[in-house]
């Protein structure tokens, strides 16, 4: 940590919420290059021979420990691709905290295309959290293009929670899940665009086995003149239980299209989506107002209420 | 003491004007209850949301203490210690019961104190508290957690709007409990219920009935209540019960 500027200290704080050093295993990456590592008796973290990215490895019955890679960018212009690949051991449980915060004051781009795939072994449980954050006046955007793709073994469960709620100008987000027998994948993203933003988020989850079980679901808030799409198909090809929901409330001049999605391949297939766009009710304001709440003091509640 | 002078209130529909209130004179003196009863349409709730500045009146003048309120704002009125509870309360995502009762109490308010006010309304407050204000409570459950919002406010004059509506019998006593707890507890309160409820008009120090938009009658319960008994601006449960199915 010590090796960061006050800057990307500041970032680490809103994409992984950490003030200091965590416990346990991490790697801090800035401006592309290694800013601060801690492997654990149980969990390695080892970089990637062609220096593309790093390799996460979790021992078998690793329980109560937790994993934090954030990603900072802080100069203007700069573009890369990471591959990170977690292999989680049988029965371990447990939370991965990733995130990429872009602060950038200068007038070319800056991009940061992480690729992370998860090897969930059998009986295993994981929290993962990934958080995206941008700042800075510059005119350069802040691009982050994340794809994420888990394989769940039998039995194993996952919870994700994708939050962007602020500064970050164009993402599009790839997950891609598959799940074997009995495996739980739970996902919940948090989004907020503003200004210009443009936010693709799309999801692929197939459950390919008896028992799966998936809940894909998505709150945003499309502001001023920003555009959201959110796709998401969940795929049943056995006996198992699908769900996915977009919630979204839309102001200003955006642009919201949600497309839920199902497939099903087996007569015991389960599936669901729902989908609602809408804004913030008058009589919500309303209410907020009668306890003495400005307009927009009430706005900033619901919103803040809707996103948590 | 809040006075209404000579209100009007209209609408357009289908290109005409509609008037719903017509010059309404209504006095609320301190340390008042005062219900408000009438016939379905004669204009209860339009009054409510008048004095609660939702709306707001096409002519006519309304003053809290003295002081002209005609032109304030929702926020402005319910700041100067105005309180009002919804006849049909509204959902949120997300916001959760404590969230909603630290924002109705203006402080920093503590679970514990938030519980408090949920006891106050007959909520086992334990399972309440952290729960999201959604489509996963019921209608009575939303019913007494938009009370303990009003009962959160403090306020030196309090409108309820239909506060029995959705309320089983055994809180309808609680509910009762809790006007008469405002009163002791809130000095120089004044509380305007609109009801048609019999056992809501029975404690009221006052009775005004309203009739196509305008107070007929301002009197005693005792003035009243008799003349009223087995109309419409006075039923029981079982009336309303009937009249439903």
């Amino acid at each position: 940590m010590e090796k960061l500027t006050e800057v990307q200290k500041r970032l680490i704080r809103e994409v992984a919420d950490l003030h200091e050093v965590p416990i346990g295993a991490y790697n801090f990456r800035a401006n592309g290059g290694l800013a601060g590592r801690n492997t654990t008796a149980n969990i390695d973290i080892v970089s990637k021979e062609d220096g593309s990215g790093i390799d996460i490895r979790i021992k078998p019955g690793t329980v109560r420990e937790s994993v934090h890679i954030p990603v900072v960018l802080s100069e203007s212009g700069l573009k890369e691709t990471v591959y990170n690949d977690f292999y989680i051991g049988e029965n371990s449980d447990v939370t991965i905290v990733a995130g990429c915060g872009i602060d950038n004051c200068g007038v070319q781009d800056s991009q940061h295309d992480g690729v992370h795939r998860f090897y969930v072994g059998k009986g295993a449980k994981i929290r993962y959290v990934e958080k995206h954050y941008g700042s800075g006046d510059g005119l350069g955007k802040r691009i982050l293009n994340p794809v994420t793709e888990v394989y769940m073994e039998e039995g194993s469960s996952m919870e994700m929670e994708m939050v962007q709620i602020k500064g970050v100008d164009s993402t599009e987000r790839t997950t891609i899940a598959e799940l074997k027998k009995d495996a739980r994948l739970v996902v919940r993203e948090r989004l907020m665009t503003h200004g210009e933003q443009y936010a693709i988020s799309i999801y692929k989850v197939t459950l390919q086995e008896e028992g799966g079980s998936a809940d894909v679901v998505s709150r945003s808030i499309a502001r001023d003149r920003s555009y959201q799409k959110f796709d998401a198909c969940v795929i049943g090809n056995a006996p198992c239980k699908g769900h996915t929901e977009c919630d979204s409330i839309i102001m200003d001049e955006g642009t919201i299209l949600a497309v839920p999605s199902l497939e099903a391949h087996h007569v015991d297939a389960e599936l669901v989506h729902e989908a609602a766009i809408g804004k913030i009710a008058g009589e919500q304001l309303i209410k907020l107002m009668t306890l003495g709440l400005t307009e927009q003091q009430a706005e900033e509640e619901i919103i803040n209420g809707f996103l948590a | 003491m809040l006075e209404l002078k000579n209100i009007f209130f209209s609408v357009e529909s289908d290109g005409m004007q509609k008037t719903i209130i017509h010059d309404l004179n209504l006095t609320v003196d301190d340390n008042k209850f005062v219900v408000v009863t009438g016939p379905n349409g004669s204009g209860k709730s339009t009054l409510a949301k008048l004095i609660a500045g939702i709306e707001k009146p096409t002519a006519g003048q309304i003053l809290l203490d003295g002081v002209d309120i005609t032109d304030m704002e929702i926020t402005e009125r319910a700041r100067t210690g105005m309180g009002f509870a919804f006849q049909q309360p509204v959902r949120f995502k997300g916001i959760k019961v404590h969230t909603l009762l630290r924002l109705a109490s203006g402080t920093n308010l503590s679970v514990s104190d938030a519980c408090d006010y949920l006891s106050e309304v007959g909520l086992c407050a334990r399972d309440y508290v952290h729960r999201e204000v959604n489509a996963s409570l019921s209608g009575g459950e939303l019913k007494r957690i938009e009370i303990a919002t009003v009962l959160a406010r403090n306020s030196r004059l309090t409108v309820f709007d239909e506060p029995e509506a959705g309320i089983d019998l055994w809180s309808f006593q609680n509910l009762i409990r809790i006007f008469e707890s405002m009163r002791k507890n809130i000095k120089d309160s004044s509380i305007i219920i609109i009801s048609h409820q019999e056992r809501i008009l029975n404690i009221a120090d006052e009775i005004a009935v309203l009739a196509d938009g305008t107070i007929e009658r301002h009197g005693t319960r005792d003035e009243i209540f008799p003349s009223l008994i087995g109309t419409e601006s006075a039923q029981d449960a079982c009336n309303r019960l009937r009249r439903n199915v």
